[in-house]
């Protein structure tokens, strides 16, 4: 099981960080969502993988890790705060430059072989 | 204390000329000079200490965790670098308020020549390594203001800015050596330092802190091959080159090297390094003096010559010729300040310093003439005045100097030849000023200066004869205590003009005899070296400044140009490198965890995961069908968090999920549906393979991780979840009790995001089409009857869901987050079912105080902690009974949970609400806009 985990999480990362490195806004914004999920999920295996644990206590024996958790429910708020942002960025600079290249490009420009 | 006060004195005296300046010059000249004075009686009044062997110091603690102290001392050599700075000092305010013409700052000059002096003092009384860094930096700083005091002049502002270059550079270099220094030593006390030569000696660092602190000296004293910037910090005012040209901030490396001596000295490394370096820098400036046409450059050069002289003296190092550098410091302060305030005085009453417009002054000025050519005399090395004889005793100790092996003989037959170049430019600065027939006439009629202006020279040039006549008299006592802060043992010498008929002495006649013999065949040699195109330092400084900056344009312009998707690349290429050195450490990738069997519901749920991940990936141009995969990898993930036993991140995973479609879908609308093929075949293939490698990394990382047993903290927080925090769900504990102070930043930044949105839509004007990608209009039903009536069936429902998971948080799976994203939820359906302007009219309040009130309740939460004497965001929790409802508890923690709540539910509807609004007033309808109570 942690080998498939682990797998997914590589899948998932890889798949966002292609997206960060695209040319235009909503694939970058779609790609830290993704990227977000990936390191949540990353995180969230920090303290291990548990079955039948949640740590509701009741006199129980076998506890899932409640730190990463807890740390992964903030993560997962703010994580929206971020895209939240990044996404009305966008659209801002759409809106004031006319276009959605993450350069503020106009699409004539963005053909040329910079970077 | 009253070693304390010396610095503090002249430091007080910075104010001194700033707010008697408007009280007229003179009064102004005669108050700055008030400090030096006390301060020069409290200096004078050590003396009977140290003739008991007693060395005064003073120490207060400063940063005592660095070893910063603020600890002064004042042994011998301390007492004639004070004695100088200060008496030298007076004579050039004294000096100064002549020189400067009416129009100039004089308050402004006075000040940085105070604190000027501070510095100086500064570095010469510290008893701590770091303090007298600190001290030596400001030196640097003061002269940099005092050289570059004309700052209208562009070679004064390049001057001051050479100088500072490279004696700044020193100084971090001198730096590096002194805290290397101090690791050795373990203590950063100058006088416990002293004390460890043998340890220091033997540590293997000992070389590289050896030319770590000589670069600062050299830099700082100008010598071969940094002595290019002083003959450029010439462009300042005279006083200033009289003052720390000659008598102090180039001795201040001298000063250095003499101090360290007794640690850093003795070894066969500093005596190569330092007297080569010396002798270098000794023949350098000596044969550059003779072809300056400056009056200035000509003593700028003999200053760098003579200031090699001294460093050869203590790079050989033997108690007589640390004796003989000591004294050599002392007479070259007198003879090279006396000539540059003539040079200043000429300068002054003829308007220009060409040795070439100049001549026949002695007619004009018979005085100034007299005293010029007394103090060159001295400079040359005359018998009967003080430099012949600290000449003498350098000519002696090259011959005894233990260096070169058989090539020792060298050594004094290039001192030799430094004292003929000397004798050379010092007959050529008396004769082509003051008795060479004038080839043109100067700019101003010359004439003799105020009285009291020449009186600072006078003063000096009285001290070169009497040191010269009367040696044993006058310098033995301060000479003694010198030399007994640098020596072991007591020296015992005798100061004398006639030793017999020596070698030395025979080498003074050489010098003075083929020296004239030089100057008489002048011509021909000027022409000789003439035909060299002139290197000009300071040319040569710009120049390399400017290929630097050229350089780091280059590098610059290649890694910076504007493009955000090449940063990126850079930003995971260094990731990946990173990560990768890390990973290749691991002996093995897999632990010694076993790993748990996988069952079918998991594999399902994986493929799900990395189908939809994919699928996101690869179908990103077309941005909806994009989007929803991205949505189904987001309800996997949730399900994934309840599958390993987080419940209340299944709960938030999923509401931020539906918040964060909404949310992209509106985006959406206002963005292009489509993205255009744009990246080159091999810009994908690069980029494929830094994502997928990245990818690996991440996923080796994890796995060595899961399989690797963990000493986890996570037993402290569920054992005391129920006893300390009054709850049973240990995840919510942690967020609103253990760790609250983490989940009060993170709302306040949600509230943040939330504002920032909120002003990055104010007047927001968006492109919004009429139909979709395909050219279909939109649908005209734009409220669609069913999710109208369901959303507001489903309102209170939904309400009530989030209070009751609000309440239940602290025990059962909730809290503030979900409850506050399952509200925010059923009240965006409703502006989604009904629009923007019929919610509003409905539920009229602006999102941003619900927002903003949540973090304070959250924070004054915090703070009542504090009226019952707790430290901030303590909780308290009991156990209360009610009728009908029973036994139930209550805790503060649950206030915090509200603040919480209400900061989610504010900083979401503000994004979203905020968002919704732009569509409303232009979107495309065939129905009529609907009357709204705002516009009427």
């Amino acid at each position: 099981m942690e080998t498939l985990y682990a797998i997914t999480t590589g899948v998932l990362s890889a798949c966002g960080l292609f997206l960060t490195l695209r040319g235009r806004t909503f694939p970058v914004v779609a790609g830290l969502t993704l990227l977000s999920y990936a390191v949540n999920l990353f995180l969230f295996s920090m303290g291990g993988l548990t079955t039948d644990g949640a740590v509701i206590v009741n006199g129980g024996e076998e506890y899932a890790d409640p730190l990463p958790q807890a740390l992964v429910l903030t993560a997962i708020v703010i994580g929206f705060a971020m895209t939240a942002f990044s996404v009305i960025l966008a659209m801002r600079a759409r809106g004031d430059l006319g276009s959605d290249h993450v350069d503020g490009r106009k699409l004539e420009e963005s053909r040329g072989d910079r970077g | 204390m009253t070693l304390l006060w010396i610095p503090l004195l002249t430091l007080l005296g910075v104010l001194v000329p700033i707010l008697t300046e408007r009280y007229g010059r003179y009064l102004c000249t005669l108050a700055t000079a008030i400090p030096p004075v006390i301060a020069l009686i409290l200096t004078l009044g050590q003396i009977p200490a140290l003739l008991e062997d007693v060395v005064p110091r003073i120490s207060l603690a400063w940063i005592p965790s660095m070893g910063l102290d603020l600890a002064f001392r004042m042994d011998g050599l301390s007492l004639l670098f004070a004695i100088l700075i200060l008496g030298i000092g007076l004579l050039i305010i004294l000096y100064a308020c002549f020189y400067l013409s009416a129009q100039e700052a004089t308050g402004r000059f006075y000040a940085y020549l105070m604190l000027f002096m501070t510095a100086m003092l500064g570095i010469v009384m510290a008893d701590n390594l770091i303090l007298l860094w600190l001290f030596w930096e400001l030196t640097s700083l003061s002269s940099f203001l005092l050289i570059g005091f004309w700052s209208y002049r562009s070679d004064a502002r390049k001057g001051a800015r050479m100088a500072m270059t490279v004696t700044g550079a020193g100084g971090l270099a001198l730096l590096a050596g002194l805290l290397l220094l101090g690791d050795v030593v373990g203590s950063f006390n100058i006088g416990e330092v002293l004390a460890s030569k043998d340890l220091i000696l033997a540590d293997e660092r000992y070389p590289i802190i050896l030319i770590l602190v000589l670069l600062g000296a050299f830099t700082k004293s100008a010598q071969f091959p940094f002595q290019f910037w002083l003959p450029h910090a010439m462009a300042a005012p005279t006083p200033v080159s009289a003052y720390l040209h000659s008598a102090t901030m180039v001795k201040a490396g001298i000063f250095l090297m003499a101090r360290l001596h007794p640690a850093l000295g003795g070894s066969e490394l500093w005596m190569v390094i330092v007297t080569l370096t010396g002798l270098a820098t000794m023949l350098y400036g000596a044969w550059f003096a003779l072809f300056k046409t400056d009056l200035k450059g000509i003593l700028a050069f003999s200053t760098v010559s003579h200031l090699g002289l001294i460093t050869v003296l203590l790079g050989i190092g033997s108690p007589m010729a640390i004796l003989a550098a000591l004294f050599h410091i002392l007479n070259h302060a007198t003879f090279k300040a006396a000539l540059f305030m003539s040079a200043g005085i000429i300068d002054h009453e003829t308007g220009t310093r060409e040795v070439g417009k100049l001549g026949n002054l002695r007619r004009a000025m018979p005085v100034t003439a007299l005293l010029t050519t007394i103090a060159s005399a001295a400079m040359a090395g005359v018998p009967f005045l003080n430099g012949f004889l600290s000449k003498e005793m350098f000519f002696t100790e090259s011959l005894v100097a233990p260096l070169l092996g058989g090539l020792s003989w060298m050594i004094p037959t290039l001192a030799t030849l430094g004292g003929i170049l000397s004798v050379a430019y010092s007959l050529r600065l008396v004769h082509a000023v003051f008795f060479k027939p004038a080839r043109v006439e100067p700019p101003k009629h010359p004439h003799e200066p105020p009285h009291l202006m020449r009186l600072p020279v006078e003063i000096l040039v009285v001290l070169c004869i009497a040191v010269g006549l009367f040696p044993a008299a006058l310098a033995t006592g301060i000479l003694t205590l010198a030399t007994g802060a640098l020596l072991e043992e007591p020296l015992a010498f005798h100061l004398a003009i006639w030793h017999g008929i020596n070698l030395p002495l025979l080498m003074s006649i050489i010098a003075i005899i083929v020296g004239i013999a030089i100057y008489l065949l002048h011509q021909p040699i000027n022409r000789f070296v003439k035909q060299f195109s002139p290197m000009d330092a300071r040319l040569i400084f710009e120049a390399s400044i400017q290929r630097l900056v050229a350089g780091t344009e280059v590098v610059t312009q290649r890694l910076e140009n504007g493009s955000l998707q090449r940063y990126m690349s850079f930003l995971l290429g260094a990731a990946l490198i990173l990560a990768t050195l890390g990973l290749v450490q691991l002996p093995t990738l897999a632990g010694t965890k076993p790993t748990q069997p996988m069952d079918g519901i998991v594999l399902w749920g994986a493929a799900m995961l990395i189908f939809s991940g994919i699928g996101t990936a690869v179908t990103h141009r077309y941005r909806l069908i994009s989007l929803l995969m991205l949505s189904v990898v987001g309800l996997m993930v949730s399900l994934t968090f309840a599958r390993f036993s987080a419940p209340d991140l299944a709960l938030t995973q999923l509401s931020v999920e539906v918040v964060t479609m909404i949310l992209l879908m509106l985006a959406l609308f206002f963005l292009p549906q489509r993205t255009p093929r744009e990246s080159s075949a091999r810009r994908t293939i690069r980029d494929v393979a830094l994502a997928a490698a990245l990818g690996m990394v991440v996923a080796s990382l994890n796995y060595a991780v899961l399989t690797r047993d963990i000493d986890s903290i996570a037993n402290f927080f569920i054992e005391n979840s129920v006893p300390g925090g009054g709850g049973h769900n240990v995840v919510n504990v942690i967020l609103v009790d253990f760790r609250g102070f983490d989940t009060l930043g993170e709302i306040t930044v949600l509230a943040i995001a939330g504002l920032g949105i909120f002003k990055l839509l104010n007047r927001l004007r968006l492109y919004m089409p009429h139909s979709d990608n395909e050219g279909r209009l939109w649908s005209p039903d734009r409220y669609p009857m069913i999710l109208t009536s369901v959303s507001q069936t489903l309102l209170p429902l939904a309400l009530l869901v989030s209070a009751f998971i609000f309440l239940r948080g602290h025990n059962q799976p909730g809290g503030g987050f979900i409850a506050g994203l399952v509200t925010a939820v059923a009240l965006i359906l409703i502006y989604m079912a009904r629009g923007v302007e019929w919610t509003q009219s409905r539920l009229d309040f602006p999102y941003q105080p619900v927002a903003i009130g949540g973090v304070a309740v959250a924070t004054l939460t915090g703070l009542g902690s504090w009226v019952f004497d707790r430290p901030f965001l303590t909780s308290a929790f009991g156990h209360f009974h009610l009728p009908l409802v029973g036994d139930f508890e209550l805790a503060t923690a649950m206030l915090f949970d509200l603040g919480v709540y209400l900061a989610v539910v504010g900083a979401t509807l503000m994004i979203l609400a905020n968002l919704g609004k732009l569509t409303t007033p232009h979107r495309p309808s065939k129905e009529p806009q609907q009357p709204s109570k705002e516009k009427s």
